[in-house]
């Protein structure tokens, strides 16, 4: 189904948040925002959810030190019990110690590994996708919002107009 | 401008009062004779407390002061001797521990401060009169710690066993680093390195000051260059000193990133008394500009230098476990077989504690949590040093009684007393710095 949409352009980021604000007190929904460059505070303003990539970071990271004290329980007490420096490895958590390095490598490890990959199928990206953004100059020095016309077309070109907008097209859009 | 409430400086007054008579009354109570020392002891034990008699045996193997004296003299009465040593250190131990603790604040705030005028923060100038102030404690402080280093040349204690010619001309090891451990070079060292932080320190105000008169920013650039410098010689001086007045208590034993390790728990106790002193300060409704962000940060690095702390002590830890050397081992043997609790629960309250508090980024804009956070972090750091000193100081004649308590509240009472009078002499926002309007309007 192909929808109208209204894209305003922008070439500073104190600007833009401005313009989200107003956007967002004018009970608009404001559809995405594409930046160049990460701006803070701009998700707080656009009224998006706070991300959960925080708490798959945390489980990625149970699951890294479970791997790590597994493993190394196996290698290092099961298979091959060793006498390193007069402690016999016969015992897991007697020699905890010298496995705290593994246990914290494995649990950066995999919480930034599974993170990352997680953040990519969220976001829908993968290798030889094409890009999503409608204009190339949001790669470069503009910042682009766009937002769903619902026969509210000269309204929004006014108010964007006056929020400092320096460009402001329509599109036509089809939804994925 | 702040002015220095009535109800504070009295109940500072109060604090040092009650710390005076703590500490007056560890020394009363220490012995003065081998008879006394054993009375005491009896005392204990028939008290039920079957933990001194335990790990006497310990305490013989690993003691250096111990080891020296047994070469000469029977067993029994040396063990007697030694014992009576270290009752009449304990007073000492206490009043060094909690001197030196308070005087590592000031000290870690100074660092703090060096490193926000040398990396030309944005976010902080808000709070450099707050620092100053803290800072300002660098002066009694670090007075009162050299006046004990003094004493104990002066052979008023045993707080430093190498500093005993008796001991060092039947110790061989002592005798190897007689050139470096000797009282004289010692005093001098101490008395470098404590100039060379007053001397920053009271410059570096001097400028602050300034600046808020003058009309363009040489004051700012030129305290941005000594800052660096400072840092340099903060680097080298806070090392060394660590060596000096905390790892020599113990002569054999050496760890090769102890200054850090020091470093660290100076590093976190100052930050986390900066946050406290604000958030109290803004509680009364001063420092208006001082936002929930600048919160945040003092709490995030509360959080980070917790990490590090916990960092450095589990290499220091684990390297040590790990090669089993019985002259390195018995550092921790001593501390895991007589200091226990103090020793893990240190742990608990520097690193558990703080993770789990501070972790959540909402937690740390929360000023009551942060208070919480900070008071267990100052208790665990204050617990750090007494695990640093105690042991071959008191060895297992450790607790914390009155004269521990009380000479922590003595030091508790004079910091606020100086710090907030400190803060009363000068506007508490600086007018001129460049980057003040960036600080104010600094925004997580």
């Amino acid at each position: 189904m192909a929808s109208k949409v209204i894209h305003a352009y922008y070439n500073d980021d104190e600007v833009l948040m401005h313009a989200v604000k107003k956007v967002k007190a004018a009970k608009h929904h404001i559809e995405e925002v594409f930046c160049p460059f990460p701006v803070h505070g701009l998700d707080k303003a656009m009224g998006l959810e706070p991300t959960r990539l925080a708490i798959t970071a945390f489980l990625y990271g149970c699951v890294g030190i479970s791997v790590a004290t597994l493993m190394m329980n196996f290698i290092m007490i099961e298979d091959w019990p060793q006498d390193i420096g007069g402690k016999p490895s016969f015992s897991y958590i007697e020699n905890m110690p010298a496995f705290v390095p593994i246990m914290f490598e494995l649990t950066v490890f995999f919480a930034a590994h599974l993170m990352v990959i997680t953040f990519y199928l969220r976001s829908r990206l993968w290798p030889f996708k094409k890009a999503e953004n409608p204009d190339v100059r949001t790669t470069d020095d503009l910042f682009l919002m766009e937002i769903e016309i619902h026969e509210n077309e000269s309204e929004l070109r006014e108010l964007l107009a006056e929020s400092g907008a320096v460009e402001i097209n329509i599109s036509e859009k089809n939804s994925h | 401008m702040y002015t220095f409430s009535n109800r504070l400086k009295i109940a500072s007054f109060i604090l040092m009062a009650v710390g005076l008579i703590g500490i007056a009354v560890g020394f009363i109570s220490a012995p003065s004779t081998v008879e006394e020392a054993k009375a005491i002891v009896a005392s204990h034990d028939a008290h039920g407390d079957s933990h001194a008699t335990e790990s006497h045996g310990a305490i013989d193997a690993h003691n250096t002061h111990e080891a020296v004296n047994a070469h000469d003299e029977g067993h029994s009465s040396s063990h007697d001797e030694h014992l009576l040593h270290q009752l009449q250190n304990k007073p000492w131990a206490a009043l060094y521990v909690a001197a030196f603790f308070f005087m590592m604040i000031a000290l870690g705030v100074l660092a703090f401060y060096a490193i926000q005028r040398a990396a030309q923060a944005g976010w902080s100038p808000l709070l450099f009169r707050v620092m100053e102030g803290i800072t300002s404690y660098l002066v009694p402080g670090g007075i009162i710690v050299f006046v004990i280093l003094v004493l104990s040349v002066m052979h008023m204690n045993h707080l430093f066993v190498w500093m005993d010619a008796d001991v060092v001309a039947h110790d061989h090891l002592l005798q190897g680093k007689k050139g470096y451990l000797n009282p004289i070079f010692f005093l001098i060292r101490a008395a470098i390195f404590l100039a060379g932080w007053i001397l920053y320190r009271e410059y570096s105000r001097k400028l602050s000051l300034k600046q808020d008169e003058s009309n363009d920013d040489s004051n700012f650039k030129l305290n941005f260059r000594i800052s660096a410098g400072f840092l340099v010689f903060y680097l080298i001086s806070e090392s060394i000193m660590s060596w000096d007045w905390i790892m020599s208590v113990d002569p054999h034993w050496f760890s090769t990133l102890f200054g850090w390790y020091v470093f660290a728990s100076m590093f976190v106790s100052g930050i986390t008394v900066i946050a406290l002193v604000t958030i109290y300060l803004k509680s009364k409704g001063y420092l208006e500009d001082v936002n929930d962000s600048h919160i945040h940060d003092l709490a995030k690095f509360m959080f980070g230098i917790s990490v590090f702390w916990t960092y450095l002590w589990f290499s220091q830890f684990m390297l040590i476990w790990y090669s089993d050397i019985p002259e390195e081992v018995t550092y921790y043997v001593t501390r895991i077989q007589d200091f226990r609790l103090p020793f893990f629960g240190m742990i608990v309250m520097n690193f558990l504690f703080p993770v789990l508090l501070l972790m959540n980024s909402d937690y740390k804009r929360v000023n009551w949590f942060v208070v919480m956070a900070g008071v267990v972090i100052l208790a665990g750091h204050y617990l750090d040093i007494f695990n640093m000193i105690m042991p071959s100081t008191v060895g297992d004649q450790w607790f914390i009684g009155i004269p521990e308590i009380g000479a922590v509240l003595f030091f508790a009472g004079l910091f606020i007393f100086w710090v907030f009078r400190a803060l009363s002499n000068a506007p508490l926002q600086p007018k001129r710095n460049p980057f003040i309007e960036e600080s104010r309007h600094f925004h997580y």
